[in-house]
């Protein structure tokens, strides 16, 4: 860190808009990649995925995704800039909270167990480009869950520490999108030490952080050119303006219908109709195939799981992602307590949406839209919502058998 | 490099690591009741020993590596925390593997977690004349062990206090051996099984007490419900009934507790695999007021 009287007067600091060129973003990924592991958006197996990002080139410019329940194509489209489309089935947390990782380690010796210590990760840290707003709220949601229950999730504390941010404000939306529906989109507002809005050659940068500020610092050592404050009122317009065009729900001709969630007293709608018809009606499309739960930013579940080497002395205790989809996930001695997938897709929805504020003081969904997109059969959640809305109140009858576990 | 501005500021705080275990000995293995073993473990660090502390209703992760954890109550007294007795029915992956130790085995545990029997708020000072009754199915006395234990230690700090356990047949009570002294500390211990054996099978022609439930024991139960404090472990639907009956005798649902077992694989609200409605039942559990979860304890498969 430079004492601040040998900087250039003109070093951006926290909450200062410069205008960062297309023709410069590759500075930006390498001053970036000196410190970090840079991951960002770009096509694999004909989707948006983050992966890791040398080249500002395997960005997917120009093309857009197009979402519908159980539906997910590219396009290419010379109008769309950087980042037209929106998101794909990757989210932070598969950074942050990786699919599979070893929590604990043991070894026998001498008929005793010990717990090694944690080898000091030589990970590097993450730096993600491309965040959108739903993706910072649900940074924010896995936080609450990991370090602000109580106890504090180590392996994700330290790569939570070092995570860099570069965020992108939506200029579009997907028809599954109904951020603006969960109040956390689509502008990117916290959580972000850089946050671009796309326009023309160069992108409107937001400055979130001091170690954003340093970034460019170390990335252009010639000064950005500052935004005006016409400049920055228009570059805040650009999100507002999808905002209202969301909040319209507004219909593209010969595009699927954009969704929203109704979520006045979402909670108390949920919690009083457990009993609901639709929780059957529900279940006699939902396959239980897990896709909502692995695709949602959110969803935190997971198991251990002990594995061995061949002595049976050494042991690691590897966590993988869970699903309450899966009979296993409620399973006690004599079976699982949610034997059917109605009582499993209750489950789910109602933790998302009803639980979660209970349990974290905020609803669990962000409004990306990835359940609806991957589900395979194109379960939505904003339909669920509504048709309990539309029905409120009414009971099943006798529940039936459950079924038999599979 | 860090990002200030993304980081929370708890992230920061230095906290205990929940993956963290200790290695224990088995010191003694007890046989109780067909299946179910007593398992009396001590740490093999001293200094973990000596910090120890749990309160009666929490329980421990039981820890055998290559096998796998079980959430178990601790069932000893907690005046002498130097060996944490866990009462065990051999069902799962776990619990049968340990059914296989023996003692001077080394195992691991992590804990202790989970919110504790309320019994500081029944005692005579907090509430004059109270009643402390506890209910408890089959291997659920495990759980309140801990905590009758100390209202026998303790027994002039409290007013009245029963004991309500029942089983399937009378080879099926725990800690038989025990009832003896529970009763000379002041403590009533009230039995009853479904079934005596005493019928075709030419079982225990002995059976002298109750037939039933430990539901119908406590219907049957003469106590001031303006007074009482109901303490429940059990089966769900044992501990809906109970949680129903206490009320219908007019007993505040707030005075009613109920400790619920779910998955779990980390105790301390991250894994998910535990949940019940809004409630962890890891760390808001698995002793919860009535009131709490009376509404989704009435929903079959939540």
């Amino acid at each position: 860190m430079h004492a601040t009287d040998e900087l250039p007067l003109e070093r951006p600091t926290a909450g200062v808009w410069v205008w960062l060129p297309k023709a410069g973003f590759q500075r930006l990924i390498d001053a970036l990649a000196a410190t970090h592991r840079v991951v960002g958006p770009q096509v694999v197996d004909a989707a948006v995925v983050l992966a890791d990002l040398a080249r500002a080139e395997q960005l997917p410019a120009g093309v857009v995704d197009e979402q519908d329940g159980g539906r997910y194509r590219l396009r290419s489209d010379p109008e769309a800039g950087w980042f037209d489309h929106v998101v794909g089935p990757h989210s932070l947390k598969n950074f942050l909270f990786p699919a599979r990782e070893t929590v604990a380690s043991f070894s026998r010796e001498g008929g005793s167990w010990r717990q090694e210590e944690a080898a000091p990760a030589d990970e590097r840290p993450i730096a993600v480009i491309g965040a959108r707003g739903c993706d910072l709220e649900a940074l924010r949601v896995q936080d609450r869950v990991f370090l602000e229950g109580g106890y504090v999730d180590p392996a994700y504390a330290r790569r939570r520490r070092g995570l860099f941010v570069v965020a992108v404000n939506c200029r579009r939306a997907a028809a599954t999108c109904f951020c603006h529906s969960m109040g956390c989109g689509p502008a990117a507002t916290h959580s972000f030490d850089l946050a671009l809005t796309e326009h023309g050659e160069r992108f409107a940068c937001e400055v979130g952080s001091a170690a954003g500020a340093d970034l460019l610092a170390r990335a252009f050592p010639e000064p950005l050119l500052p935004c005006s404050a016409d400049d920055v009122a228009q570059a805040k317009r650009v999100p507002e303006e999808l905002a209202s065009r969301m909040h319209a729900r507004e219909s593209v001709a010969g595009e699927p219908r954009p969704r929203s969630l109704d979520t006045e007293g979402i909670r108390d709608l949920l919690f009083s109709n457990l009993e609901h018809p639709r929780w059957e009606e529900v279940a006699t499309r939902c396959l239980s195939c897990t896709n909502c739960t692995l695709v949602c930013p959110t969803c935190f579940c997971s198991s251990v799981t002990e594995v061995a080497d061949l002595s049976g002395d050494r042991v690691d205790r590897e966590r993988q992602w869970a699903s309450c989809f899966t009979l296993d996930h409620a399973r006690i001695h004599g079976g699982s307590v949610r034997s059917t997938t109605a009582s499993r897709y209750r489950q789910w929805l109602t933790h998302k949406l009803a639980g979660w504020i209970d349990q974290f003081g905020s609803s669990g969904c962000t409004g990306c839209g990835r359940c609806i997109t991957w589900c395979p059969v194109g379960i939505d959640l904003t339909e669920e919502v509504a048709a309990i809305r539309a029905t409120d109140g009414s009971v099943a009858g006798p529940s039936p058998q459950p079924e038999t576990p599979r | 490099m860090t990002s200030s501005a993304s980081l929370p500021s708890t992230a920061t705080a230095v906290a205990r690591d929940p993956w963290r275990s200790h290695p224990v000995r088995i010191v003694r293995i007890t046989d109780e009741i067909p299946g179910v073993r007593t398992y009396e473990v001590a740490f093999e660090d001293r200094a973990v020993r000596e910090a120890f502390r749990f309160a009666p209703g929490q329980f421990n992760m039981l820890h055998l590596p290559g096998i796998g954890e079980a959430a178990i109550s601790i069932s000893s007294n907690r005046r002498f925390p130097a060996t944490l007795a866990h009462t065990v029915r051999a069902v799962g992956n776990v619990t049968t593997a340990m059914s296989r130790l023996n003692e001077n085995d080394c195992i691991l545990v992590r804990g202790p977690f989970g919110t504790p029997w309320p019994l500081d708020a029944s005692v005579d000072e907090v509430s004059p004349g109270g009643e402390l009754i506890f209910v408890a199915g089959g291997l659920g006395l495990a759980s309140q062990r801990a905590a009758i234990l100390d209202a026998a230690h303790d027994r002039r700090r409290f007013g009245r206090v029963v004991v309500i356990h029942g089983a399937k047949t009378p080879g099926g009570l725990l800690y038989a051996r025990e009832y003896d002294a529970w009763r000379s500390a002041g403590i009533e211990v009230e039995l009853v099984v479904d079934d005596s054996g005493g019928g075709d099978s030419g079982g225990d022609r002995g059976w002298r007490g109750a037939i039933g439930t430990v539901v119908t024991a406590l219907e049957r139960l003469s106590f001031n419900p303006a007074k009482a404090t109901i303490l429940c472990c059990g089966p769900d639907a044992m501990m809906a009934a109970v949680g129903r009956i206490a009320v219908a005798r007019g007993v505040e649902e707030a005075r009613v507790f109920l400790s619920l077992e779910r998955n779990m694989a980390c105790a301390v609200g991250h894994c998910g695999l535990c949940q019940f409605g809004p409630e962890f039942v890891c760390k808001d559990g698995p002793v919860f007021p009535y009131d709490r979860i009376a509404g989704f304890l009435a929903v079959p498969r939540l």
